[in-house]
C-alpha cells in the first residue's frame, strides 16, 4: 500500500538499501518453496492426474487407455449418477436449513453472560470429534429396534422407523447429524461475526424504542449478513463433499436403502475404491468440482442482494 | 552470482537432508523387515505369533503384523499397490483375486514352493481351485471356511423343537423355524440376511442351481436357482425371520448373539466370537445345513499372498510358505481363530472349543463347492442386495428378481 505513494527515485533507493541487507530473490523462492511443493504435490498433481485420468479407461492396475470423453458420456446417461447427484443436492439443502439455526443459537449464545464459554464448547464438541465415532453413535441412536429415537417417539405415541435402513428417511436422517456436527463451527463464525457489530447500534436503537426482534432483523442480521454470506458458501462445499457419514451409518450388507441414498462422493469411492473403475471416479470427481465451483460462483453472485458491506 | 552460489547450496542441503530422511528407515545391519496386512483383530494374536515363530528361525528377518480396518482394507491395498508401497505379505480373498492376480500384483511364488517341497495336497483342493490362474500360485491357502446351522438350544427346547441334525431337509428347517418364532417374546425362528456365503449361494447349490454357470455366464436365473432363493425370500413372507431392515439395522450375528433368532447359518468362522460370549456359550449348538435334491456348502479360505513390488521377493516367499504351512496351521488352531486349512491340524481347533461341536464344519468339506468367482467379482457381488433386495422384501418375486440380477452379472462380466 505505502509503495504506491512513494516516488520512483525513493523506491529504487529502498530497494538498493534492501539489497544490501536481504538476500537475492532466489532465497525467496526457497523460502516459499515448501509451502509451493506441497501445494503441487498434493493438489496441481493429483488434480492433473485425477483430470487425465477422466478422459481414460483406467483398470485396477497398471496404464490406461485413453478413451475421450466415453466416461462422461456414460456418467450422464447413468440413472445413478443423477440419483446421486440428487441425493447430494438434498442433503446440501437440508444443511442450508441449519444456517438459520446457527444464527438464531449464535444471537441467544452472545445474550448468554457468564456461561457462554460453555455453550461455545458444547457446540463446538461434534466439531472436534471424529464423524466415524458420531456416525456410530447416531447408527445406534437411528436403530429401528433398540434406538433412542424410535423409544422417545414411543413415549409421544410417534410409530418408530428404521430411519437408516428406508430410503425415505435416509438422507433426512443423516442431514440432521450433518447440522449438528457442523453447528459448532458455524456458531464460531457468527460469533465472531456478532461482535463486531458496535454496541451502541443497539442502544441507539432501544432509545427510539426498536424491541429484541425488530433489533435482530434490523440490525443484527443485515450487520451479519457478510458472515452468513461465508457460513453459507461453507456449508455448501462441505455439504456437497459428505461421504463419510453414508460410509458408516447406512453401510450394511442388508441395506437395501443404501443403493438410493448414495452421494456424489460415495459414488465416487464405489467407483474408484471398490469396483477399481478408476477413470470413470475421476469423471465423477471432476463433474463434481464443477457442480461445486458452479454453486460457489452462483453465491458470490447472489450475494450483491443480500449481503451488507459497510 | 554470489546469491546465486548460496542459493544453489541451501537447495543442495535441503535435497541431502530429504535424501537422508528417505534412506534413514532402510538401516544398515542387514535385517530385513517384512510387513504383513490382515483385517482381524480377532486374529491378531494368532498371527503375532506365527510371525514370532517365523522369526525365530529367521533372525535376520522382522514380521509385523499390520491389522488394518475391514471397511478401509481393500482400497488401502489397492493404493498401495498402485502406488508401490503395499504390504509384503497379506490377506488375500477369492473376489478380489482374479484383479490382483491379473493386473501383475502378486508375488508369483510357485518355484519357492517347488524349492521348499511343499506339497499342495496338504490344503484343500477347492480353496486351491479359488486361487489358480495359469497353474501359477500366488500365495498358499491360510485357512478355509464351511458353513452350517448355528442354533440356539436355549430356544429350541423352549419351543419344544427337536435339535437340528444331519437328516434335516429344507421343510425341516422351515418347520422348525415357524415353530420357534415367537413375535410375542420378540424371537424369530431363523435370520434371513442377504448373505451370499452363508446363505443363498448354498440353498442354490442344494436346489441342484449354479451362480456361474459353466459357460462362464451368470446363472442365476435358472429354475434351480430360483428355488434357492425362494428357500430365503418364503422366509421372510412367512414372517419367520427379522426383516431385512431389522437386519440392516442390527447384523445378524448379533442378532444370534442377542438370543433373537434361533438358528443363523452361517460360516465356521464365527465360532471364536460365539465361544467367547460366556453367556451364549452353553446355549450355542452346531448342524450341518439342510439339504434339498443334494447337499452343499460353500467352501472359501484366505490365502497368504505377497506383493510383487516387494524388495525382498526371496524373503517374502518363505515368509508366506511359512504362514500357510504346517507349524502356522498348529498356532492357528490352538488359537480357536480360524479352521487352518493344512491337512490334519484341525483337530486343534476343534480341541480349543469342544462345547461346539465344531466336526461339523470340517466333514462339510466332503460335500463343498468353492465360492463361485468369475471376473470382476467384487463388482457383481456388490450389486446384490440392489437387485435381490425387493425379493426378499416382497416387493418383488425370486424369478423375476434373479432375472435382472443376472442381466446385470453377465453385463459386468462382458466387460
Amino acid at each position: 500500500m505505502t509503495t504506491d505513494v512513494v516516488s520512483p527515485p525513493a523506491r529504487q533507493r529502498t530497494r538498493r538499501r534492501a539489497g544490501g541487507l536481504l538476500p537475492a530473490p532466489g532465497w525467496g523462492y526457497l523460502m516459499i518453496a515448501p509451502a509451493f511443493v506441497g501445494l503441487v504435490a498434493f493438489y496441481v498433481w493429483p488434480f492433473l492426474t485425477t483430470f487425465g485420468k477422466s478422459f481414460m479407461d483406467v483398470p485396477a492396475f497398471g496404464p490406461g487407455t485413453f478413451t475421450g470423453v466415453d466416461n462422461y458420456t456414460e456418467l450422464l446417461g447413468d440413472a445413478r449418477f443423477w440419483q446421486a447427484l440428487r441425493n447430494s443436492a438434498l442433503y446440501t439443502a437440508i444443511l442450508l436449513l441449519g444456517v438459520p439455526v446457527a444464527i438464531v443459537l449464535a444471537a441467544l449464545i452472545e445474550q448468554v453472560g457468564r456461561g457462554r464459554a460453555l455453550y461455545r464448547v458444547l457446540f463446538f464438541l461434534p466439531v472436534v470429534t471424529l464423524p466415524v465415532a458420531i456416525s456410530m453413535v447416531w447408527r445406534f441412536i437411528y436403530n429401528g429396534d433398540f434406538g433412542l429415537l424410535n423409544y422417545v417417539l414411543s413415549l409421544v405415541g410417534v410409530p418408530g422407523q428404521y430411519w437408516v435402513a428406508d430410503a425415505t428417511f435416509t438422507i433426512y436422517a443423516v442431514g440432521v447429524v450433518g447440522i449438528w456436527m457442523s453447528l459448532g463451527i458455524n456458531l464460531i463464525i457468527l460469533g465472531a461475526g456478532l461482535q463486531g457489530i458496535p454496541q451502541d447500534l443497539y442502544e441507539a436503537s432501544a432509545l427510539d424504542g426498536a424491541g429484541r426482534v425488530r433489533q435482530f432483523f434490523r440490525i443484527t442480521l443485515p450487520l451479519l449478513s457478510p458472515s452468513v454470506f461465508l457460513v453459507t458458501v461453507l456449508t455448501v462445499i462441505s455439504a456437497l463433499q459428505m461421504f463419510d457419514l453414508i460410509f458408516v451409518m447406512l453401510r450394511s450388507v442388508n441395506n437395501t436403502a443404501l443403493a438410493d441414498s448414495k452421494t456424489i462422493v460415495y459414488l465416487f469411492y464405489e467407483k474408484a475404491f471398490v469396483e477399481f473403475d478408476q477413470g470413470y471416479g475421476a469423471a465423477i470427481a471432476i463433474v463434481l468440482l464443477m457442480v461445486i465451483m458452479a454453486a460457489t460462483l452462483l453465491q458470490f453472485r447472489l450475494q450483491r442482494r443480500w449481503v451488507f458491506y459497510d | 552470482m554470489r546469491h546465486g552460489k548460496r542459493w544453489i547450496a541451501a537447495a543442495a542441503v535441503l535435497a541431502a537432508l530429504a535424501a537422508t530422511g528417505c534412506s534413514g528407515s532402510g538401516g544398515g545391519d542387514g535385517k530385513v523387515t517384512l510387513s504383513y496386512a490382515t483385517w482381524s483383530d480377532d486374529q491378531k494374536p494368532a498371527m503375532e505369533a506365527i510371525a514370532k515363530a517365523f522369526e525365530d528361525k529367521h533372525p535376520n528377518i522382522d514380521v509385523q503384523v499390520q491389522v488394518l480396518p475391514w471397511p478401509e482394507y481393500w482400497s488401502t491395498l489397492q493404493v498401495g499397490a498402485a502406488g508401490r508401497t503395499a504390504p509384503d505379505a497379506f490377506w488375500m480373498l477369492a473376489d478380489q483375486f482374479p484383479a490382483y492376480a491379473k493386473g501383475k500384483q502378486l508375488l508369483d511364488i510357485t518355484d519357492a514352493v517347488k524349492a521348499a517341497g511343499v506339497d499342495l495336497a496338504a490344503y484343500p483342493k477347492a480353496v486351491l481351485d479359488l486361487y489358480d490362474v495359469d497353474g501359477k500360485l500366488y500365495g498358499l491357502p491360510k485357512d478355509f471356511d464351511t458353513n452350517g446351522i448355528w442354533f440356539n438350544k436355549a430356544l429350541f427346547d423352549k419351543a419344544g423343537v427337536a435339535y437340528p441334525d444331519d437328516t434335516w431337509t429344507w421343510d425341516d428347517a422351515r418347520a422348525a423355524a415357524r415353530k420357534l418364532t415367537n413375535p410375542a417374546a420378540g424371537v424369530w425362528g431363523i435370520a434371513a440376511p442377504i448373505d451370499r456365503q452363508g446363505g443363498y449361494y448354498n440353498s442354490i447349490y442344494q436346489a441342484g442351481g449354479k451362480v456361474i454357470g459353466d459357460d462362464g455366464k451368470a446363472a442365476i436365473d435358472s429354475p434351480e436357482a430360483v428355488s434357492g432363493l425362494q428357500f430365503w425370500t418364503q422366509l421372510h413372507a412367512d414372517g419367520l425371520s427379522p426383516t431385512l431392515k431389522q437386519l440392516s439395522d442390527t447384523e445378524a450375528v448379533q442378532m444370534f448373539m442377542d438370543q433373537k433368532v434361533a438358528m443363523y447359518f452361517s460360516g465356521s468362522f464365527w465360532a471364536q466370537r460365539l465361544y467367547g460370549d460366556q453367556a451364549l456359550r452353553p446355549n450355542v449348538g452346531v448342524a450341518p445345513l439342510p439339504k434339498a435334491k443334494q447337499r452343499a456348502t460353500m467352501i472359501s479360505g484366505i490365502l497368504n499372498a505377497g506383493y510383487a513390488g516387494t524388495k525382498h521377493p526371496k524373503e517374502l516367499a518363505e515368509f508366506l510358505i511359512f504362514a500357510s504351512g504346517k507349524d502356522a496351521a498348529v498356532i492357528q488352531a490352538k488359537s480357536g481363530a480360524v479352521l487352518p486349512a493344512y491337512q490334519d491340524t484341525q483337530q486343534g481347533w476343534l480341541d480349543a472349543m469342544p462345547e461346539f461341536n465344531l466336526k461339523v464344519f470340517v466333514d462339510a468339506v466332503d460335500y463343498s463347492v468353492p465360492l463361485p468367482i468369475a471376473g470382476d467379482a467384487a463388482k457383481w457381488t456388490g450389486l446384490e442386495t440392489q437387485y435381490l433386495g425387493p425379493a426378499w422384501e416382497g416387493k418383488q418375486n425370486a424369478a423375476e428378481a434373479a432375472r435382472a440380477y443376472n442381466t446385470a452379472i453377465n453385463e459386468v462380466l462382458a466387460k
